[in-house]
């Protein structure tokens, strides 16, 4: 049977606020177990949740980055299920009203663009964590609980593991540039997990489906599907039955393992928080947090090419990340080229980034180091062979300023042609058979030429006034 | 009869509550006559009633996001009954379940 | 030294004029409660050295003369959270549980410098209307040994009753300050919602809950409720507007005042007619003093009782999830896995009828029941609620019996619980509503305390203290003492 693949994505993104959803204690990573924690968050009798009016801003920003609605009527509710790292056995998250609806994102996948339809995006508190120990017990870190996430529910759009990792690759993006989380797969403040089910081809029905967890990496979501189309490809072309279950994705095998079916699965008893007052959002409040979004992927990329005048390749790979997309702008408002800060980006610093695995802020490089860096090549001061030195150097060590930086080394290029006639004259002085050569029609003895008086000057001589100067001199012999 | 001695198993399953075999048929019994009083409301014609599920009816409570320093770990330990370095301790989960968060 | 005799700002005056020191009223309740605790059981812990600590301070560093509150002994309902002080809410789950913090009425009644004298003894969880489910004791009605004192506060209203402190703070849920005090002889409040900081009150129903104080007089009372009463940023339900001193205007007396009769209130088949006649001729009184006696209708409030128990006992469902024994509480031996910590220890640790209201709650919340049960319930609140905003539009306050009968025999109704629930019928209304209401003595019948209740609009308690002041001023109630006898 010829199958079809359909997938929808739920994906978790922690806001990056300085303190918690509901509760005053600090929202940062890092800290010894249970220390940042206090007795909300430990679910101490008594205690109420007061909302996180960041977080409820962070949470429309990210909605209307997906181009998603605002509710202007939302409230809280919660979810009841028991686990260790659950502290009130409820999680306070939305069920019926959430914040954002009906948005969409643009994916590509190989050159095709498409639309995937996101359902929902909704606030609610993250858990803690489960460390399970080798002796038959867990232990329990509660730094994590009380997060604000939002959790963004795509419609069933996707119909292929590398749409589903093109979705992700977007959201990323997008929320991202409006700089409300971190959203890093590997640091847990971006997770994912998958619904998917197969049909016939032509079937509007959709079939049974298996929602797979712990997908927290772009390569375990394809990974994770891929080995998920197969199983239930099997099960069905066998003329087996799937029932609708929740699986696992294993790390160790790339497998996917049963975790529950249906039948186990859970009643969350679901019911408005009586804690928290309901949320009326004034037209008033969107309109100022839509205006407070900062310019997105797309409409940078426009910009880039029409201002600029880069290649709109260029301006693809430089609005990859919010991140590189900054650091490009600061550079060219330094007065840098912008072809040239592009080239730069795009070749050295990426590939500088990739070898040595770093965030591009992790480095010492600046966008004014390298503005200046650029310039100091465009005006001839260094050669672009002596730049890649000081790239290296700005890239680890840093300099205040480039220029200072450049004669203080002595990596100047030399371009007065009265300091260097007289090493002109001297060379061609020693090198009879070159000038003779030249005068044959050899073009490889001037190169031969350029290169003795690069190599007198230790390379700090300008090559292209060095090749002027050298020509001039052989044509008077 | 509302409900019945499966039912109230399930719904103690879910509560995370034993009820003891030889309690269940009382335990039912007492469950069903409440449950018949509950369901009194029937009768109540709310079509197009809203519902309320707060005790005060204002709206947009919040605080600004500033952090504060957490309770005094210890302070929080001190009613904790098994404990390892600096964590909670409890019995490992055979369920393979995992937070929903 | 007995608190009976005397009104909190009799004792303040006593205390200014050096008559007595606050060390000498601390030692005075203890002393009280040694005397007559055996017999009534309104205890669960006391905080002697604490105490008389504070006592001490307060004495040293003299007392406030504007200050009414300062050095006068309280006791606490063991569902508030007393930092460093062991807090149990009357259950087995919580029989060590040290609080690390405490709750935001307790810190008020620091500020005004009330010493707490220890924790009284409650239904457990506040589910009950007789302190019959404490895990720990029984707890009796100082005016007949041998009957309940109501619950669920019921050892907040003994301990005052029998004279052991001036003044208590009990919790009212459905009734679990008006309904003790009546059954005691004393006057109990339940604010509006969200007069009162929930903070550090262990939730039942979190949309009814509030904190109320248990008095001898009326005057006391709003005393009490103006310390512990304001906006607490801790408590998103916690009313904004600006505090009100509820002492304010309390005795313009009722004249030109118009009381509403809500005639549902009254059409009880009368299993005891002493407690209508009662209320009947307290109305006559009002009538006399040049109230205008109005009758109303509150046509929902019959649904009051089937509403109110899927929605506190859906509420108390989530809010005692948190119970797992993990964190703290109590812990079954006997576990192996961690649903073993889970089931065995919440079976263990949870009495019989707090394990009914959580099959109750779970039963209502889940799939395929929450429409009919806990939406319909919301439902029926709106309408409820609704009757009470009519009405107000043309009374000033609502008077009513606060419950069908007096005080009944400990072990009558434990058996039957649906008997039980019943008994709240009169007082869940007005939680369901919101809505503000004081419990005054108004008679006797069968020589036990007969209460009514005045409930005033939301957030006017003002004009409900300044009724029953009236009320009270112009009755004899008070000279009547309890005989801390009967039975046991």
């Amino acid at each position: 049977m010829n199958l079809e693949t359909v997938i929808g994505l739920e994906v978790h993104v922690e806001l990056k606020t300085d303190s918690k959803m509901f509760s005053p204690s600090p929202a940062h990573f890092g800290a010894e177990p249970n220390t940042n924690t206090n007795v909300i968050d430990w679910g101490h009798p008594g205690v109420l949740p007061v909302v996180n009016k960041r977080a409820i801003e962070f949470g429309m920003k990210a909605a209307l980055a997906l181009n998603c609605k605002i509710a202007t009527h939302t409230k809280f509710d919660r979810k009841n299920y028991f686990y260790p790292d659950n502290p009130k056995a409820y999680q306070i998250s939305q069920f019926d009203q959430p914040i954002g609806y009906d948005g969409w994102i643009d994916i590509e996948v190989n050159g095709e663009a498409k639309r995937i339809r996101i359902e929902r995006v909704h606030l609610e508190e993250d858990a803690g964590k489960n460390m399970h120990g080798e002796d038959g017990a867990s232990y329990v870190d509660l730094n994590r609980q009380g997060t604000p996430l939002i959790e963004i529910v795509s419609e069933a759009d996707m119909r292929s593991p590398e749409e589903a990792h093109a979705y992700l690759e977007t959201i990323k993006q997008l929320i991202q540039f409006t700089k409300v989380s971190d959203v890093k797969m590997q640091e847990g403040s971006m997770r994912c997990d998958a619904n998917i089910s197969l049909r016939p081809f032509g079937q509007e029905e959709f079939g049974t489906k298996a929602e797979i967890k712990n997908l927290n990496s772009f390569s375990y979501v394809k990974k994770g599907l891929e080995y998920e189309i197969n199983r239930q490809e099997k099960v069905l072309n066998a003329g087996g039955e799937l029932q609708q279950e929740t699986r696992r994705y294993d790390e160790t095998t790339g497998g996917t393992l049963l975790m529950r079916t249906k039948e186990g699965s859970s009643d969350y008893r679901y019911f408005p928080e009586p804690d928290i007052p309901n949320l009326e959002i004034s037209e008033e409040w969107i309109s100022k947090v839509r205006a407070s979004l900062p310019e997105m992927p797309k409409e940078r990329q426009a910009r880039y090419v029409k201002e600029y005048g880069i290649p709109e390749y260029d301006a693809v790979v430089l609005t990859a990340t919010v991140e590189m997309s900054d650091f490009f702008q600061e550079t060219v408002e330094y007065g840098a080229d912008p072809k040239q800060a592009s080239n730069w980006l795009m070749g050295e610093v990426s590939a500088y980034v990739n070898s040595e695995q770093v965030e591009l802020s992790e480095t010492a490089l600046t966008p004014k180091s390298l503005a200046e860096m650029i310039n100091l090549i465009a005006d001839g001061t260094i050669s672009s062979k002596i730049a890649k030195k000081v790239f290296k150097e700005l890239v680890t060590k840093g300099s205040d300023d480039v220029k200072v930086f450049v004669e203080e080394k002595g990596l100047v290029q030399l371009s007065d042609p009265s300091k260097l006639l007289p090493l002109i004259t001297d060379t061609l002085d020693k090198n009879e058979q070159s000038i003779e050569d030249y005068k044959n029609g050899k073009d490889r003895a001037l190169g031969f030429l350029v290169g003795q008086v690069m190599k007198q000057t230790r390379g700090q001589a300008n090559p292209g006034i060095v090749n002027k100067l050298l020509k001039e001199e052989l044509d008077k012999r | 009869m509302a409900i019945n001695e499966e039912t109230v198993k399930q719904v103690a399953k879910l509560a995370k509550l034993e009820i003891k075999e030889e309690d269940i048929q009382t335990f039912t019994t007492e469950m069903d006559s409440i449950i018949d009083m509950v369901e009194q409301l029937e009768e109540l014609d709310t079509e197009g009633v809203e519902g309320t599920y707060h005790g005060i009816s204002h709206h947009n409570v919040w605080r600004e996001d500033k952090a504060e320093e957490g309770t005094d770990k210890e302070a929080l330990f001190k009613n904790v009954k098994t404990r390892k370095d600096g964590y909670i301790e409890v019995p490992a989960m055979f369920d393979n379940g995992g937070s929903e968060a | 030294m007995n608190f009976l005799d005397y009104t909190l700002e009799e004792l303040h005056e006593k205390l200014v004029n050096k008559e007595v020191t606050a060390v000498d009223l601390v030692e005075a309740s203890y002393k009280r409660i040694e005397e007559t605790d055996e017999s009534v059981g309104a205890f669960l812990g006391l905080n002697k050295e604490d105490a008389l600590k504070a006592a001490r301070e307060t004495d040293e560093k003299g007392i406030d003369p504007d200050n009414i509150l300062s050095g006068l002994p309280i006791g606490i309902k063991d569902n508030i959270l007393t930092k460093d002080v062991v807090t149990t809410a009357a259950s087995k789950m919580l029989e060590d549980f040290v609080p690390v913090y405490d709750a935001t009425v307790v810190e008020k009644l620091k500020a005004v410098g009330m010493i707490t004298i220890g924790k009284l003894n409650m239904d457990e969880f506040a589910m009950g209307g007789s302190t019959e489910n404490s895990a720990y004791k029984l707890t009796r009605n100082p005016w007949d040994l041998n009957k309940v004192p109501g619950g669920s506060s019921g050892g907040s209203a003994a301990a005052v009753a029998a004279g052991q402190v001036p003044v208590s703070l009990g919790s009212d849920t459905g009734g679990s300050v008006r309904e003790p005090a009546a059954f005691t002889g004393l006057v109990g409040v339940k604010p509006t919602y969200g007069r009162v900081s929930r903070y550090g009150l262990i939730a039942f129903g979190s949309s009814l809950d509030q904190i109320g104080p248990f008095t001898r007089t009326v005057k006391d009372n709003a005393l009490v409720l103006n310390a512990i009463s304001g906006y607490d940023s801790k408590d998103s339900t916690s009313y904004h507007g600006e505090t009100t001193d509820f002492t304010e205007g309390i005795d313009k007396g009722v004249k030109g005042l118009r009381i509403g009769v809500p005639k549902e209130y009254y059409n009880e088949d009368a299993k005891e007619d002493g407690v209508i006649k009662a209320v009947r001729e307290a109305l006559d009184l009002y009538e006399k003093m040049g109230a205008e006696i109005v009758e109303v209708s509150l046509p929902h409030s019959k649904y009051g009782i089937p509403a109110y128990y899927i929605i506190a006992s859906s509420e108390a469902s989530s809010n005692l999830q948190r119970f797992d024994g993990i964190r703290y509480g109590y812990r079954s031996e006997n576990v192996e896995s961690l649903e073993d910590i889970y089931v065995k220890s919440r079976s263990e640790g949870f009495g019989l009828e707090v394990k009914r209201r959580i099959m109750l709650g779970t039963f209502s919340l889940s799939s395929g029941f929450y429409d009919a049960h806990f939406k319909k319930a919301a439902q029926a609140r709106t309408l409820i609620r609704n009757d009470f905003d009519k009405v107000f539009k043309e009374v000033d306050v609502l008077v009513a019996p606060t419950t069908t009968t007096t005080a009944f025999d400990i072990g009558g109704k434990i058996d039957d619980p649906l008997a039980m629930y019943m008994s709240d019928i009169l007082t869940v209304p007005v939680n369901l509503a919101g809505v503000p209401s004081l419990s005054v003595p108004c008679g006797f019948s069968n020589d036990m305390p007969v209460g009514m209740q005045i409930i005033g609009k939301h957030f006017d308690e003002q004009m409900m203290y300044r009724v029953a002041y009236a009320f009270e001023k112009e009755t004899d109630h008070l000279s009547r003492k309890p005989s801390l006898k009967g039975g046991a």
